[in-house]
């Protein structure tokens, strides 16, 4: 297990020091100069001068990544042109509240996904089967950021009984999450019903039912208990989704996290908090593929010797 | 599913191509006395913030998703097509450079890379293309990969080795075909995403710029009158959704039809 798991760190790494180098040469890619682009095309010279020493811009381009580099081991990702203030703090200011989000979308997406999949699963063929795969194709083809504002329109505008927008309460929550959460429940609904009919056919199932199993401990206690790696695997994939998904969300809930603060940087043209908050989400992401797939050698003991 | 995707995507396109000529309203012209105004028999979905036509302006829209949507579809799945195939066939270190440019692109979530691309290029239709095309390749080219290192073990491509075909024809003739439906599959789908991405972008303010009618720009200019006009929001998010909808039927059937064991497994 030793070898494995040392064996997926390391695989990580490159991927890691190519996410990196891509996100330091984001800012080259910046049409023309980019700390004219900054400050705009008014700024003194005196002023695009300042920058760009400030900036590092002004060094040879290794000395720029080598610079870059260092920060990034030591937690340091610049300056924000914006709050003046270190983007590693901003981030991490806001991270909690991303993270309150995702993760409440994933609660919600897995409490209405799974029960709707194996419904469908058990019943396949009936209307019920076919109303839950209807639903959860629905769910997977209803953008963000159109359920979002429809949800506010109906619940918040017509209903009143959620916030439009905010932070600090439940009832802030539930909107945010409902609309993060309600395309990972569809894909979900779909891969837990596939898995379940997939494991409803093994054999193991049928002898357990000759053997005089009820029909619930057959579904729960066997079909269901080995369909749960696949599942697993699609909800750490998933996670990925929830954050880019995050960006929008909290844009149309104004939920003060870091995919509102990516927008908001993207706005001000602060490009060192851009590239921090890409470089965050990125490396959250491949840290929880890195997380599941560890997670799916222990549960597969099969996978570890591959 | 496949008929209902058809049928969905077929009108969809038709809308798009013969919509704007056949609309009595302008998507650029302005009635600012009616701004805002709730639909009507006149204007079926209603007027926008500058009295824009809702309806001219989502059937002038349905090119614009049209046009990202083929476009990055058949960029992406020509290069991906390519690379995968190049990967998977040769192995060796060329496979490895192209499985870790893969990696790399696969470590930043669904849109995040696009958004970061665009918010450095700037905001413009062009660069959107770019963007969508720049992840898009990627799960092309894994799929490829996939299929042709299964496929070059096969005995008649041996035999088409054995009898001198070369590496270009080997590729053309007996391999990429094999990868064929399952790329068609993933570009159905991959189309519903290119539409949603640029809609996506396009309602951050880093896609299609106003006035050109974009279903993402005009969700966006109806987050300001969500409260008292939220008919901005309801027809262009509907179109959307329908849309994609139809892509995906019509991508689940197509897999279907290809592929019996995903059907047996519905």
């Amino acid at each position: 297990m030793a070898r494995f798991l040392l064996r997926r760190l390391l695989l990580t790494i490159p991927v890691l020091i190519g996410v990196a180098t891509l996100v330091f040469s984001l800012i080259h890619l910046v049409p023309g100069d980019p700390v004219q682009a900054m400050l705009g095309e008014s700024a003194s010279p005196q002023d695009v001068a300042q920058l760009r020493t400030k900036l590092g811009l002004d060094r040879p381009l290794l000395q720029q990544y080598a610079s870059f580099a260092r920060g990034v081991v030591h937690g340091d990702l610049g300056t924000s042109l914006r709050t003046n203030q270190p983007v590693t703090g901003i981030i991490l200011e806001r991270m909690p509240a991303t993270m309150e989000l995702a993760a409440s979308a994933m609660v919600v997406a897995i409490l209405f996904s799974i029960p709707l999949g194996i419904i469908a699963a058990v019943g396949k063929g009936t209307y019920v089967d076919h109303v839950a795969t209807t639903v959860s194709l629905i769910g997977i083809s209803m953008p963000t950021f159109w359920l979002g504002p429809l949800l506010a329109i109906v619940f918040s505008v017509w209903l009143g009984w959620f916030p439009v927008s905010g932070r600090g309460t439940v009832a802030n929550l539930v909107l945010p999450a409902v609309t993060l959460g309600a395309p990972l429940a569809a894909i979900l609904a779909r891969m837990t019903r596939a898995s379940v009919l997939e494991e409803l056919r093994e054999l193991y199932v049928m002898a357990a039912r000759a053997r005089g199993v009820s029909e619930a401990r057959a579904v729960f206690a066997h079909a269901f208990r080995n369909s749960l790696i696949p599942i697993v695997t699609v909800i750490g994939l998933q996670f990925g989704s929830v954050l880019t998904g995050a960006v929008i969300t909290e844009t149309i809930f104004a939920w003060p996290g870091v995919g509102r603060l990516l927008v908001q940087s993207i706005s001000a043209r602060d490009y060192p908090a851009v590239q921090g908050c890409i470089l965050l989400i990125a490396v959250t992401y491949v840290s929880m593929n890195l997380f599941i797939d560890m997670l799916y050698g222990f549960l597969d003991p099969r996978i570890r010797y591959e | 599913m496949l008929k209902l995707g058809i049928a969905i995507v077929g009108l969809a396109l038709l809308g798009a191509l013969v919509g704007p000529a056949l609309s009595p309203f302008d998507p650029a012209s302005q009635e600012l006395a009616l701004r805002l105004a709730t639909p009507s028999l006149s204007h079926p979905f209603g007027l926008d913030e500058l009295g824009r036509d809702i309806l001219a302006r989502v059937l002038a829209g349905a090119r614009i998703s049209f046009l990202v949507g083929f476009t990055v579809v058949v960029v992406s799945a020509s290069l991906g097509t390519m690379l995968g195939a190049v990967a998977g066939y040769f192995g060796g270190r060329i496979d490895d450079m192209i499985s870790r440019v893969i990696d790399i692109l696969l470590a930043f979530p669904g849109l995040l890379l696009a958004i970061a691309l665009v918010a450095v290029l700037g905001p413009s239709l062009a660069n959107v293309l770019f963007a969508l095309t720049i992840i898009g390749w990627v799960g092309y080219a894994r799929l490829v990969r996939g299929q042709v290192l299964r496929a070059r073990e096969f005995e008649y491509v041996q035999a088409a080795r054995a009898l001198g075909a070369s590496t270009p024809r080997i590729l053309w003739k007996h391999i990429i075909p094999t990868a064929i439906p399952a790329v068609v599959v993933q570009a159905t789908l991959g189309m519903a995403g290119a539409i949603i991405g640029e809609a996506s972008l396009s309602f951050l303010g880093l896609g299609v710029q106003p006035p050109t009618p974009s279903w993402g720009t005009m969700l966006n200019g109806g987050r300001a009158h969500i409260l008292d006009a939220p008919h901005l929001t309801l027809f262009p998010g509907l179109a959307i959704a329908l849309l994609v909808l139809g892509l995906n039927f019509l991508g689940d059937g197509l897999r279907d039809r290809i592929d019996p064991r995903s059907n047996a497994s519905r």
